[in-house]
Protein backbone atom coordinates (compact mmCIF):
# COMPACT_ATOMS: atom_id res chain seq x y z
CA UNK A 1 0.00 0.00 0.00
CA UNK A 2 2.84 2.41 0.85
CA UNK A 3 6.23 3.22 -0.65
CA UNK A 4 9.09 3.50 1.88
CA UNK A 5 8.96 6.73 3.91
CA UNK A 6 12.18 8.24 2.54
CA UNK A 7 10.90 7.83 -1.01
CA UNK A 8 7.63 9.51 -0.11
CA UNK A 9 9.54 12.39 1.47
CA UNK A 10 11.79 12.73 -1.57
CA UNK A 11 8.73 12.61 -3.82
CA UNK A 12 7.10 15.39 -1.83
CA UNK A 13 10.22 17.57 -1.94
CA UNK A 14 10.68 16.93 -5.66
CA UNK A 15 7.05 17.84 -6.20
CA UNK A 16 7.42 21.04 -4.22
CA UNK A 17 10.45 22.04 -6.30
CA UNK A 18 8.62 21.11 -9.49
CA UNK A 19 5.58 23.15 -8.45
CA UNK A 20 7.76 26.18 -7.73
CA UNK A 21 9.48 25.80 -11.11
CA UNK A 22 6.21 25.41 -13.01
CA UNK A 23 4.66 28.45 -11.37
CA UNK A 24 7.72 30.66 -11.76
CA UNK A 25 8.05 29.43 -15.33
CA UNK A 26 4.53 30.75 -15.97
CA UNK A 27 3.15 27.45 -17.18
CA UNK A 28 0.59 27.19 -14.37
CA UNK A 29 -1.39 29.54 -16.59
CA UNK A 30 -4.14 28.81 -19.10
CA UNK A 31 -3.04 31.46 -21.59
CA UNK A 32 0.54 30.20 -21.74
CA UNK A 33 -0.48 26.59 -22.39
CA UNK A 34 -3.24 27.39 -24.86
CA UNK A 35 -0.96 30.07 -26.30
CA UNK A 36 1.56 27.33 -27.03
CA UNK A 37 -1.04 25.20 -28.78
CA UNK A 38 -2.03 28.10 -31.01
CA UNK A 39 1.68 28.65 -31.66
CA UNK A 40 1.83 32.18 -30.25
CA UNK A 41 3.60 31.57 -26.93
CA UNK A 42 6.60 29.27 -26.98
CA UNK A 43 7.28 29.10 -23.23
CA UNK A 44 6.15 25.47 -22.95
CA UNK A 45 8.45 24.27 -25.73
CA UNK A 46 11.37 26.30 -24.36
CA UNK A 47 10.97 24.76 -20.93
CA UNK A 48 10.43 21.21 -22.15
CA UNK A 49 13.22 21.46 -24.71
CA UNK A 50 15.78 22.72 -22.22
CA UNK A 51 14.73 20.10 -19.68
CA UNK A 52 15.12 17.34 -22.25
CA UNK A 53 18.59 18.44 -23.33
CA UNK A 54 19.96 19.02 -19.83
CA UNK A 55 18.35 15.80 -18.61
CA UNK A 56 19.59 13.74 -21.55
CA UNK A 57 23.16 14.95 -21.01
CA UNK A 58 22.92 14.09 -17.32
CA UNK A 59 21.33 10.66 -17.80
CA UNK A 60 23.61 9.46 -20.56
CA UNK A 61 26.69 10.79 -18.78
CA UNK A 62 25.72 8.84 -15.65
CA UNK A 63 24.39 5.69 -17.35
CA UNK A 64 27.79 4.02 -17.92
CA UNK A 65 28.73 4.61 -14.26
CA UNK A 66 25.68 2.70 -13.08
CA UNK A 67 24.49 5.65 -11.02
CA UNK A 68 21.20 5.68 -12.96
CA UNK A 69 19.15 3.23 -14.95
CA UNK A 70 16.49 3.97 -17.53
CA UNK A 71 12.83 3.93 -16.48
CA UNK A 72 10.87 4.13 -19.71
CA UNK A 73 7.54 2.95 -21.03
CA UNK A 74 6.95 0.27 -23.68
CA UNK A 75 5.86 1.29 -27.16
CA UNK A 76 2.34 -0.14 -27.25
CA UNK A 77 1.53 1.44 -30.62
CA UNK A 78 -2.20 2.00 -30.38
CA UNK A 79 -2.02 3.08 -26.76
CA UNK A 80 0.69 5.60 -27.43
CA UNK A 81 -0.75 7.07 -30.66
CA UNK A 82 -4.47 7.04 -29.78
CA UNK A 83 -3.84 7.86 -26.14
CA UNK A 84 -1.50 10.64 -27.17
CA UNK A 85 -4.07 12.21 -29.48
CA UNK A 86 -6.85 11.92 -26.88
CA UNK A 87 -4.49 13.52 -24.39
CA UNK A 88 -3.71 16.40 -26.74
CA UNK A 89 -7.38 17.05 -27.49
CA UNK A 90 -8.24 16.96 -23.80
CA UNK A 91 -5.37 19.28 -22.95
CA UNK A 92 -6.43 21.84 -25.57
CA UNK A 93 -10.00 21.77 -24.21
CA UNK A 94 -9.02 21.92 -20.54
CA UNK A 95 -6.05 24.25 -20.98
CA UNK A 96 -3.72 22.51 -18.53
CA UNK A 97 -1.92 19.16 -18.29
CA UNK A 98 -1.94 16.78 -15.29
CA UNK A 99 1.08 18.52 -13.77
CA UNK A 100 0.36 22.14 -14.66
CA UNK A 101 -3.27 21.75 -13.59
CA UNK A 102 -2.29 21.09 -9.98
CA UNK A 103 0.22 23.93 -10.22
CA UNK A 104 -2.65 26.11 -11.42
CA UNK A 105 -4.68 24.87 -8.43
CA UNK A 106 -1.80 26.09 -6.30
CA UNK A 107 -2.29 29.54 -7.84
CA UNK A 108 -5.93 29.32 -6.84
CA UNK A 109 -7.37 28.86 -10.32
CA UNK A 110 -10.67 27.17 -9.71
CA UNK A 111 -11.27 25.99 -13.27
CA UNK A 112 -8.15 23.85 -12.85
CA UNK A 113 -9.73 22.36 -9.72
CA UNK A 114 -12.82 21.45 -11.74
CA UNK A 115 -10.55 19.81 -14.28
CA UNK A 116 -8.81 17.77 -11.59
CA UNK A 117 -12.23 16.33 -10.82
CA UNK A 118 -12.61 15.55 -14.52
CA UNK A 119 -9.21 13.87 -14.57
CA UNK A 120 -10.10 11.63 -11.63
CA UNK A 121 -13.26 10.59 -13.49
CA UNK A 122 -11.34 9.94 -16.70
CA UNK A 123 -8.74 7.88 -14.88
CA UNK A 124 -11.52 5.99 -13.11
CA UNK A 125 -13.13 5.19 -16.46
CA UNK A 126 -9.82 3.86 -17.76
CA UNK A 127 -9.33 1.74 -14.66
CA UNK A 128 -12.88 0.44 -14.79
CA UNK A 129 -12.61 -0.68 -18.41
CA UNK A 130 -8.94 -1.62 -18.24
CA UNK A 131 -9.25 -5.23 -19.52
CA UNK A 132 -11.37 -4.23 -22.52
CA UNK A 133 -9.14 -1.26 -23.33
CA UNK A 134 -6.00 -3.36 -23.03
CA UNK A 135 -7.55 -5.97 -25.31
CA UNK A 136 -8.17 -3.34 -27.98
CA UNK A 137 -4.94 -1.44 -27.54
CA UNK A 138 -2.59 -4.42 -27.70
CA UNK A 139 -3.99 -5.32 -31.15
CA UNK A 140 -1.52 -2.88 -32.64
CA UNK A 141 1.45 -4.67 -31.12
CA UNK A 142 4.01 -3.80 -28.48
CA UNK A 143 7.47 -2.89 -29.71
CA UNK A 144 8.90 -2.94 -26.19
CA UNK A 145 10.95 -0.45 -24.22
CA UNK A 146 12.92 0.96 -27.11
CA UNK A 147 15.28 3.91 -27.04
CA UNK A 148 16.22 6.10 -30.00
CA UNK A 149 19.90 5.02 -29.84
CA UNK A 150 18.80 1.37 -29.93
CA UNK A 151 16.55 1.65 -32.97
CA UNK A 152 18.93 3.86 -34.91
CA UNK A 153 22.19 2.15 -33.99
CA UNK A 154 23.57 5.63 -33.29
CA UNK A 155 25.26 6.62 -30.05
CA UNK A 156 22.99 8.59 -27.71
CA UNK A 157 25.44 11.49 -27.99
CA UNK A 158 24.68 11.76 -31.72
CA UNK A 159 21.01 12.18 -30.78
CA UNK A 160 21.86 14.67 -28.04
CA UNK A 161 24.08 16.64 -30.43
CA UNK A 162 21.17 16.66 -32.86
CA UNK A 163 18.80 18.00 -30.19
CA UNK A 164 21.30 20.68 -29.17
CA UNK A 165 21.70 21.76 -32.81
CA UNK A 166 17.95 22.02 -33.27
CA UNK A 167 17.68 23.97 -30.02
CA UNK A 168 20.43 26.41 -31.00
CA UNK A 169 18.84 27.03 -34.39
CA UNK A 170 15.47 27.57 -32.71
CA UNK A 171 16.92 29.97 -30.14
CA UNK A 172 18.77 32.00 -32.77
CA UNK A 173 15.66 32.07 -34.96
CA UNK A 174 13.39 33.18 -32.15
CA UNK A 175 15.81 35.95 -31.19
CA UNK A 176 16.69 36.94 -34.77
CA UNK A 177 15.23 40.44 -34.66
CA UNK A 178 16.98 41.31 -31.43
CA UNK A 179 20.27 39.81 -32.63
CA UNK A 180 20.07 41.78 -35.88
CA UNK A 181 19.18 44.99 -34.04
CA UNK A 182 22.06 44.65 -31.60
CA UNK A 183 24.63 44.07 -34.36
CA UNK A 184 23.44 47.11 -36.31
CA UNK A 185 23.48 49.23 -33.17
CA UNK A 186 27.03 48.02 -32.42
CA UNK A 187 28.25 49.07 -35.89
CA UNK A 188 26.99 52.61 -35.60
CA UNK A 189 28.76 53.08 -32.27
CA UNK A 190 32.14 51.53 -33.03
CA UNK A 191 32.51 52.74 -36.62
CA UNK A 192 32.18 56.35 -37.72
CA UNK A 193 29.54 56.35 -40.41
CA UNK A 194 29.96 59.31 -42.68
CA UNK A 195 26.96 59.94 -44.88
CA UNK A 196 27.94 59.91 -48.52
CA UNK B 1 33.08 7.46 -5.51
CA UNK B 2 29.45 7.20 -6.60
CA UNK B 3 28.62 10.54 -4.99
CA UNK B 4 31.39 12.40 -6.84
CA UNK B 5 30.28 10.92 -10.14
CA UNK B 6 26.69 11.84 -9.37
CA UNK B 7 27.59 15.38 -8.39
CA UNK B 8 29.74 15.82 -11.47
CA UNK B 9 26.97 14.51 -13.65
CA UNK B 10 24.45 16.88 -12.12
CA UNK B 11 26.74 19.88 -12.42
CA UNK B 12 27.54 18.99 -16.04
CA UNK B 13 23.84 18.74 -16.70
CA UNK B 14 23.13 22.08 -15.03
CA UNK B 15 25.86 24.11 -16.74
CA UNK B 16 24.29 24.43 -20.20
CA UNK B 17 21.04 25.67 -18.71
CA UNK B 18 22.72 28.17 -16.41
CA UNK B 19 24.99 29.48 -19.18
CA UNK B 20 22.01 29.94 -21.45
CA UNK B 21 20.05 31.73 -18.78
CA UNK B 22 22.94 34.00 -17.93
CA UNK B 23 23.65 34.99 -21.51
CA UNK B 24 20.06 35.22 -22.67
CA UNK B 25 19.19 38.41 -24.44
CA UNK B 26 16.57 40.42 -22.56
CA UNK B 27 13.26 39.15 -23.87
CA UNK B 28 10.29 41.46 -23.66
CA UNK B 29 7.82 39.11 -22.02
CA UNK B 30 4.37 40.41 -22.86
CA UNK B 31 3.11 39.83 -19.35
CA UNK B 32 3.94 41.93 -16.30
CA UNK B 33 4.12 39.25 -13.66
CA UNK B 34 7.44 38.18 -12.07
CA UNK B 35 8.74 35.07 -13.80
CA UNK B 36 11.90 33.10 -14.41
CA UNK B 37 13.57 32.44 -17.74
CA UNK B 38 12.06 29.33 -19.35
CA UNK B 39 15.58 28.12 -20.08
CA UNK B 40 16.52 28.32 -16.41
CA UNK B 41 13.31 26.58 -15.37
CA UNK B 42 13.78 23.89 -18.01
CA UNK B 43 17.40 23.32 -17.06
CA UNK B 44 16.51 22.91 -13.40
CA UNK B 45 13.66 20.52 -14.23
CA UNK B 46 16.03 18.42 -16.33
CA UNK B 47 18.54 18.31 -13.49
CA UNK B 48 15.75 17.39 -11.06
CA UNK B 49 14.75 14.37 -13.15
CA UNK B 50 18.36 13.15 -13.32
CA UNK B 51 18.60 13.54 -9.54
CA UNK B 52 15.41 11.61 -8.77
CA UNK B 53 16.36 8.81 -11.16
CA UNK B 54 19.78 8.54 -9.53
CA UNK B 55 18.62 8.79 -5.92
CA UNK B 56 15.32 6.89 -5.99
CA UNK B 57 15.00 5.23 -9.39
CA UNK B 58 11.88 7.29 -9.93
CA UNK B 59 10.97 9.68 -12.71
CA UNK B 60 8.87 12.83 -12.70
CA UNK B 61 5.31 12.15 -13.82
CA UNK B 62 1.77 13.08 -12.87
CA UNK B 63 -0.81 11.02 -14.72
CA UNK B 64 -0.68 7.89 -12.54
CA UNK B 65 -1.55 10.03 -9.52
CA UNK B 66 -5.06 10.30 -10.94
CA UNK B 67 -5.62 6.57 -11.32
CA UNK B 68 -4.08 6.14 -7.85
CA UNK B 69 -6.29 8.91 -6.51
CA UNK B 70 -9.40 7.43 -8.11
CA UNK B 71 -8.52 4.08 -6.59
CA UNK B 72 -7.98 5.52 -3.14
CA UNK B 73 -11.31 7.36 -3.27
CA UNK B 74 -12.93 4.21 -4.61
CA UNK B 75 -11.48 2.21 -1.72
CA UNK B 76 -13.32 4.43 0.73
CA UNK B 77 -16.61 3.96 -1.09
CA UNK B 78 -16.51 0.40 -2.45
CA UNK B 79 -13.38 -1.45 -1.28
CA UNK B 80 -14.37 -4.88 -2.50
CA UNK B 81 -15.14 -3.63 -6.00
CA UNK B 82 -11.79 -1.85 -6.20
CA UNK B 83 -9.96 -4.93 -5.00
CA UNK B 84 -11.63 -6.96 -7.74
CA UNK B 85 -10.58 -4.65 -10.58
CA UNK B 86 -7.81 -6.15 -12.72
CA UNK B 87 -6.00 -2.78 -13.03
CA UNK B 88 -5.44 -2.62 -9.30
CA UNK B 89 -4.32 -6.21 -9.09
CA UNK B 90 -1.40 -5.25 -11.33
CA UNK B 91 -0.70 -1.91 -9.66
CA UNK B 92 -2.55 -1.44 -6.38
CA UNK B 93 -3.62 2.14 -5.64
CA UNK B 94 -0.51 3.16 -3.76
CA UNK B 95 0.04 6.16 -1.60
CA UNK B 96 3.33 6.41 -3.40
CA UNK B 97 5.89 8.53 -5.19
CA UNK B 98 3.68 10.12 -7.84
CA UNK B 99 0.84 10.98 -5.49
CA UNK B 100 3.22 12.69 -3.08
CA UNK B 101 4.88 14.38 -6.05
CA UNK B 102 1.56 15.83 -7.23
CA UNK B 103 0.64 16.97 -3.71
CA UNK B 104 4.09 18.57 -3.45
CA UNK B 105 3.50 20.37 -6.75
CA UNK B 106 0.37 22.01 -5.36
CA UNK B 107 2.25 23.14 -2.27
CA UNK B 108 5.25 24.38 -4.27
CA UNK B 109 3.12 26.28 -6.73
CA UNK B 110 1.18 27.92 -3.88
CA UNK B 111 4.41 29.05 -2.25
CA UNK B 112 5.72 30.41 -5.55
CA UNK B 113 2.45 32.14 -6.40
CA UNK B 114 2.19 33.64 -2.93
CA UNK B 115 5.77 34.92 -3.13
CA UNK B 116 5.00 36.61 -6.45
CA UNK B 117 1.67 38.03 -5.30
CA UNK B 118 -0.15 35.91 -7.88
CA UNK B 119 -2.64 34.00 -5.77
CA UNK B 120 -6.09 34.35 -7.27
CA UNK B 121 -9.41 32.59 -7.28
CA UNK B 122 -10.18 32.98 -10.95
CA UNK B 123 -12.53 30.61 -12.70
CA UNK B 124 -12.54 32.16 -16.16
CA UNK B 125 -9.09 32.86 -17.60
CA UNK B 126 -8.27 35.87 -19.82
CA UNK B 127 -7.83 34.02 -23.09
CA UNK B 128 -11.03 32.07 -22.45
CA UNK B 129 -13.02 35.22 -21.79
CA UNK B 130 -11.62 36.83 -24.93
CA UNK B 131 -12.95 33.91 -26.92
CA UNK B 132 -16.17 32.99 -25.12
CA UNK B 133 -17.16 36.10 -23.21
CA UNK B 134 -17.52 36.63 -19.49
CA UNK B 135 -20.77 34.73 -19.12
CA UNK B 136 -19.39 31.28 -19.92
CA UNK B 137 -18.99 29.52 -16.58
CA UNK B 138 -21.11 26.56 -17.68
CA UNK B 139 -19.15 26.08 -20.90
CA UNK B 140 -15.84 26.43 -19.03
CA UNK B 141 -16.98 23.73 -16.61
CA UNK B 142 -17.92 21.38 -19.45
CA UNK B 143 -14.57 21.93 -21.17
CA UNK B 144 -12.66 21.46 -17.92
CA UNK B 145 -14.47 18.26 -16.95
CA UNK B 146 -14.61 16.72 -20.43
CA UNK B 147 -11.11 17.87 -21.36
CA UNK B 148 -9.69 16.69 -18.07
CA UNK B 149 -11.39 13.32 -18.36
CA UNK B 150 -10.24 12.74 -21.95
CA UNK B 151 -6.74 13.88 -21.06
CA UNK B 152 -6.41 11.55 -18.06
CA UNK B 153 -7.85 8.67 -20.06
CA UNK B 154 -5.42 9.30 -22.91
CA UNK B 155 -2.50 9.60 -20.52
CA UNK B 156 -3.21 6.21 -19.00
CA UNK B 157 -3.58 4.71 -22.50
CA UNK B 158 -0.26 6.17 -23.57
CA UNK B 159 1.45 5.44 -20.26
CA UNK B 160 2.28 9.01 -19.33
CA UNK B 161 1.59 12.71 -19.68
CA UNK B 162 3.61 15.80 -20.66
CA UNK B 163 5.75 15.29 -17.54
CA UNK B 164 6.13 11.53 -17.58
CA UNK B 165 6.49 11.06 -21.33
CA UNK B 166 7.09 14.64 -22.39
CA UNK B 167 10.02 15.34 -20.09
CA UNK B 168 11.16 12.23 -18.22
CA UNK B 169 10.70 9.87 -21.16
CA UNK B 170 12.02 12.08 -23.94
CA UNK B 171 15.18 12.95 -22.04
CA UNK B 172 15.87 9.23 -21.69
CA UNK B 173 15.42 9.08 -25.49
CA UNK B 174 12.55 6.59 -25.17
CA UNK B 175 10.80 5.97 -28.48
CA UNK B 176 7.38 5.59 -26.80
CA UNK B 177 7.80 9.02 -25.23
CA UNK B 178 8.90 10.82 -28.38
CA UNK B 179 5.94 9.39 -30.31
CA UNK B 180 3.60 10.27 -27.41
CA UNK B 181 4.78 13.87 -27.34
CA UNK B 182 4.32 14.25 -31.09
CA UNK B 183 0.77 12.94 -30.73
CA UNK B 184 0.08 15.21 -27.74
CA UNK B 185 1.03 18.24 -29.80
CA UNK B 186 -0.72 17.13 -32.99
CA UNK B 187 -4.00 16.60 -31.11
CA UNK B 188 -3.62 19.70 -28.99
CA UNK B 189 -2.55 22.09 -31.74
CA UNK B 190 -5.29 20.94 -34.12
CA UNK B 191 -8.07 21.40 -31.55
CA UNK B 192 -6.72 24.66 -30.09
CA UNK B 193 -6.34 26.23 -33.52
CA UNK B 194 -9.91 25.22 -34.32
CA UNK B 195 -11.25 26.73 -31.11
CA UNK B 196 -9.17 29.90 -30.82
CA UNK B 197 -7.85 30.82 -34.23
CA UNK B 198 -10.54 29.93 -36.70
Amino acid sequence: MFDPIWKLALGLITGILFGILLQKGRVAKFRVIVGQFILRDWTVVKIMGTAVIVGAVGIYALLPTGAVSLHIKPLVWMGVVLGGIFFGIGMALFGYCPGTSVAACGEGRRDAMAGVGGMLLGAAAYVGFYPQIQGLVTQGGNAGKLTLPEVSGLSPWVWIAGLVSVALVAIVWSNRRRLLASTQHGDSISGQHHPA
Amino acid sequence: MKITQLTTGVIVALVPGMVQAASELPTPYPYPEPAWSPYLVGGLIGALVVLTLALAGKKIGASSAYSDGAGLIGRLVAPRHIASLPYYRDSKPMIGWTLFFVVGAIIGSSIAAWSGGELNGLYLQDMWVARFGGDSVALRTVFALAGGALMAFGARMAGGCTSGHGISGTLQLAVSSWISVICFFVGGIAVALMIYRL
